[in-house]
């Protein structure tokens, strides 16, 4: 395979927080079954930009190597995903890679996903069980629900969804899709159900659920599939009866 | 409790979309398709819309400052989004740009529209009937005007109409959400129809 002997990647890089973006195009040797990562290592390996001059190993966030961490998440070919998943072979050429513009960068495809975590914080997407004595057992759960809600706590907070997001960006403090499913995800927990209503009074707060304006990109980007847009759905419906309740005072908060 | 004032500005603004502009939208439309049954008949309905108890009140309560807080809101929203259909080019996320340039198309249009009736007919310019009509819509410049802002009005308020049901949690399931994409393009056809066709009316008289 003489054509594919070489592989092009072209990389956006940043060499701090406040410096600008640049381009930089790099050829690699082809091997068969290659991956982003398995590109970004011949890099660092080797720190040779394609006109033969020696600059610095590009610098990128990994863990899992199989698209379960989240912490790979780049913009490749124009489409946020995980780069230990995505193929050379099956990638159109030259690889074009860029950082989560949603983010701030740290450095070269590095970018700080720390709004992500702010906002399960925001919307308390934990559930509160640390006491000094022992609660005992807690409810048990119906087994084809735990299957429904396995599916949402697939999430990795590898923020491909706000990066898709036309409303999560420099000019909304919108919290994106992904802590809003969190939400639902353990306000379906038998023992979380309990504080279902923190939950939702958090969405309600400024930058919660109401920045969502249903362009539904989200839910088609998930690398793992979660329905997002029925976790939007069904929050809007419960944080509408939860605005209600607050206002007009039955039951008041729970 | 922190600040939740954003979450019921939304809310409101998603509410006041459909009840009351999306039925005052709708009424407009219809009480304004007399027109085809001949002059005689508009100006009547006319006359009686214009005579309501309490009109002005109405007026106020139910479309003036309903639609000034959509409008208001509407453009802030429209500024704090980022498109990006080159990237992803899913079909709502193109229902999503469209219904932020419909939107501001229509407040540009329906500006124009408030001045140059009620507007004229508050300062006793002019009367609210079929002349006042036919004289602005025979020419062609302001009857394709009036096309563009009335599908525009209408698109934003089907596709609206579609996502006021996502937002306030009836639909939820991707198959119900769905097929209430396929009766709000039923909803803009139809209600396009009763505004062209009154507007062709007052064009060229058939």
């Amino acid at each position: 395979m003489a054509e594919q002997s070489k592989v092009t990647f072209i990389i956006t890089r940043q060499d701090g927080p406040e410096s600008a973006p640049y381009e930089e195009t790099f050829e690699i040797p082809y091997r068969q079954n290659m991956n982003v990562i398995s590109g970004l290592m011949e890099i660092r390996q080797n720190p040779v930009n394609a006109k033969g001059e020696k600059t610095t190993p590009v610098m990128w966030d990994m863990n899992c190597l199989e698209e379960v961490c989240g912490a790979c998440s780049m913009v490749i070919n124009g489409t946020a995903r995980q780069s230990c998943a995505a193929l050379v072979d099956q990638l159109e050429q030259p690889i074009r890679l860029e950082p989560m513009s949603t983010f701030p960068v740290v450095r070269d495809l590095i970018v700080d996903r720390e709004r992500m975590f702010d906002a399960l914080k925001q919307v308390k997407a934990w559930i509160p069980i640390d006491g000094t004595h022992d609660l005992g057992p807690g409810p048990r759960m119906p087994e084809n629900k735990r299957q429904w809600a396995y599916e949402l706590s697939k999430c990795m907070t590898c923020g491909v969804c706000l990066e898709a997001c036309p409303n999560v960006n420099d000019k909304s403090n919108f919290i994106g899709p992904a802590a809003i499913s969190q939400a639902r995800l353990f306000n379906a927990h038998p023992t979380g159900e309990m504080n279902a209503s923190d939950r939702l009074n958090g969405l309600m707060e400024d930058g919660g659920i109401d920045g969502c304006g249903n362009s539904q990109n989200c839910v088609q980007v998930c690398p793992k599939g979660i329905p997002l847009t029925t976790s939007i759905a069904a929050m809007n419906r419960a944080t509408n009866i939860q605005a209600f309740k607050n206002f007009f005072g039955s039951d008041s908060a729970l | 409790m922190a600040e939740q004032r954003e979450f019921f500005y939304r809310r409101l603004h998603s509410f006041l979309g459909v009840v009351p502009i999306g039925i005052f939208l709708v009424q407009h439309l219809i009480v304004n398709h007399f027109a085809v049954y001949g002059e005689e008949s508009f100006n009547q309905a006319a006359g009686f819309m214009g005579g309501l108890p309490f009109v002005l009140l109405l007026e106020i309560f139910v479309i003036y400052l309903p639609i000034l807080f959509h409008a208001i809101l509407g453009v802030y929203i429209v500024f704090t989004a980022r498109n990006n259909v080159s990237r992803y080019g899913f079909f709502r996320n193109w229902m999503f740009k469209i219904q932020r340039i419909t939107g501001i198309i229509t407040l540009i249009f329906i500006v124009w529209h408030v001045f140059e009736t009620r507007v004229q007919i508050g300062l006793g310019n002019a009367e609210a009937n079929y002349t006042l009509m036919e004289g602005i819509l025979t020419n062609p410049f302001m009857f394709w005007f009036y096309v563009i802002g009335v599908i525009s009005t209408v698109f934003h308020f089907a596709n609206g109409l579609w996502s006021f049901l996502v937002t306030w949690g009836i639909t939820q399931s991707p198959k119900s959400q769905r097929i209430s994409t396929y009766a709000c393009i039923v909803v803009f056809f139809a209600v396009s129809y009763l505004g062209i066709r009154t507007l062709i009316r007052f064009a060229y008289g058939v």
